[in-house]
């Protein structure tokens, strides 16, 4: 039976249309994709992300441990300070990818949703040192306020000014009153911020979060929009783009792996593989003419298959057909055309960087 | 709900079908257009193009999903509505107006006879 994040009636009265994804029901889209992706990028725009999960590590030796079970450098973080990561196998296929929350008294670790269960039962598999994991989960409501204009409407609903409140720092504040822990975060390529909290207030946190933006516009975003503005910016989805037989220096993502800090999961094939070199590499691939790629289609270079689509969508930014791939190395420079066996072939070019370019995070 | 409206045919395929005297106007359902949600671009078939019924003659992709549209009588393409092709939100808007999608001249009248009434329609959206 799908679970119901403490959202969903409010999804409900919204009139969103609402499917079952990661095992809860959630909401696809409101108005439409494309008018709620334009909402994000040109002004703000509500997301409910408690289906997300939360494990909470506490201990002398907290920081140790996840430093231990993530690749990113965890030793390094602030207190308050957060960190993208991954989780790898010892073989450094990815468990998942993740936020690393350094908190005054213990580590929050926010993994994707279908992932919640099988991450919170690898990091109890791999414990040591001292330290106690809890899988907060189903406690926890969390929504993403993204948009330019996301400042001006929380800062109406905290004392501190959210100006200093610096892109990947986190505080554990008040909102009028009610507990919460608020970050500077998201997916979105926009400005905008991540906020926790306990269930019991998820009705009147959403409530004072709309009331604040109603002078902005504010509405509620679907899980449809939400992947578009993910994909505009190139980020990695779990399951599409990265997996257990994908590894992070192949995905692009060895800028969250630091082979010079200590022993880690994973650490020795990485080091392996960085030195014969990787294979093949995730690409970001924009449509050149019309059509639109999608996911599991072939990629070849002339009749050659060379790699396979990811992840592909229309970009609603850049009014295009983008794509992300896995493409064998030699075939994988920036610049280079390539097809995508559509039902007609496709013709797309390797690009640098996101596909959109002008996003408001700072 | 889907609006499923009457005085048209419907096919299984999700599209519907005006029949006035030889010429079929042919179009997606609101029940398509819905499911598909945000349709961002419409091939259409070239006119003069001789269809089959049961072809797959042109294409409607949506921001996350791609579909056939089914040719739902045979005969010879007469007309497509260009307005679709450079907007192609009409179909989401209006699917039984301003977003028909073609034309035929249609070749066997007979075949009027299998397409779907709006009440089997109904039942077959209901059923999903």
């Amino acid at each position: 039976m799908a679970k119901k994040t403490p959202f969903y009636e409010k999804h409900v009265q919204n009139k969103g249309k609402i499917v079952e994804f990661a095992g809860f029901l959630m909401p696809v889209q409101f108005e439409g994709i494309i008018p709620e992706h334009n909402a994000v990028r040109d002004s703000v725009g509500v997301f409910d992300v408690s289906h997300m999960g939360e494990v909470e590590i506490k201990g002398s030796d907290r920081v140790k441990f996840v430093n231990y079970v993530t690749t990113n450098d965890a030793s390094q973080l602030a207190i308050n300070q957060v960190q993208y990561s991954t989780m790898l196998y010892p073989d450094a296929g990815i468990v998942d990818d993740l936020l690393v929350y350094n908190l005054a008294d213990r580590v929050l670790l926010v993994v994707n949703a279908a992932n919640t269960e099988k991450d919170y039962m690898w990091i109890l598999e791999n414990k040591k040192y001292d330290v106690e994991i809890e899988n907060i989960s189903d406690a926890v409501g969390q929504l993403a306020i993204q948009g330019p204009k996301a400042e001006p409407v929380m800062q109406k609903l905290f004392d501190v000014d959210l100006s200093t409140l610096k892109y990947y720092w986190t505080t554990e504040t008040n909102m009028k009153g009610i507990p919460v822990v608020l970050s500077r975060t998201g997916y979105t390529g926009e400005d905008g911020f991540e906020v926790y909290l306990d269930k019991k207030y998820a009705a009147d946190v959403w409530d004072m979060i709309f009331s604040a933006g109603q002078d902005f516009g504010i509405r509620p975003i679907g899980l449809g929009a939400r992947d578009t503005l993910r994909f505009e910016m190139r980020y990695c989805l779990y399951g599409n783009d990265i997996d257990k037989t994908t590894n992070p220096l192949e995905a692009g993502l060895s800028w969250i792996v630091r082979l010079n800090k200590d022993e880690f999961i994973g650490k020795e094939p990485l080091l392996a593989i960085k030195q014969r070199g990787i294979q093949r590499k995730l690409v970001g691939l924009e449509a050149l003419g019309k059509g639109i790629p999608r996911q599991h289609q072939e990629i070849h270079a002339g009749d050659e298959k060379v790699g396979f689509v990811t992840s592909g969508t229309f970009a609603p930014s850049l009014k295009k057909g983008i794509s992300m791939g896995y493409v064998n190395l030699v075939h994988a420079k920036v610049g280079n055309k390539l097809k995508v066996m559509g039902k007609e072939p496709i013709e797309v070019e390797i690009i640098k960087g996101p596909f959109y370019k002008h996003g408001s995070h700072k | 709900m889907a609006n499923v409206i009457d005085g048209v045919k419907y096919t299984k395929e999700h599209e519907w079908i005006k029949i006035e005297g030889d010429v079929a106007i042919e179009g997606l359902t609101d029940y398509a257009q819905s499911e598909l949600s945000d349709i961002v671009m419409v091939e259409l078939p070239d006119v003069g193009r001789k269809t089959k019924a049961g072809d797959a003659i042109g294409t409607i992709e949506a921001v996350k999903a791609v579909t056939d549209i089914y040719a739902g009588l045979s005969g010879e393409v007469t007309e497509v509505n260009e307005k679709v092709t450079a907007d192609p939100a009409l179909v989401n808007k209006d699917p039984y107006g301003e977003g028909w999608l073609y034309k035929i001249k249609i070749e066997d009248a007979k075949e009027v006879d299998n397409l779907l009434s709006p009440e089997q329609y109904k039942e077959l959206i209901e059923k999903k």
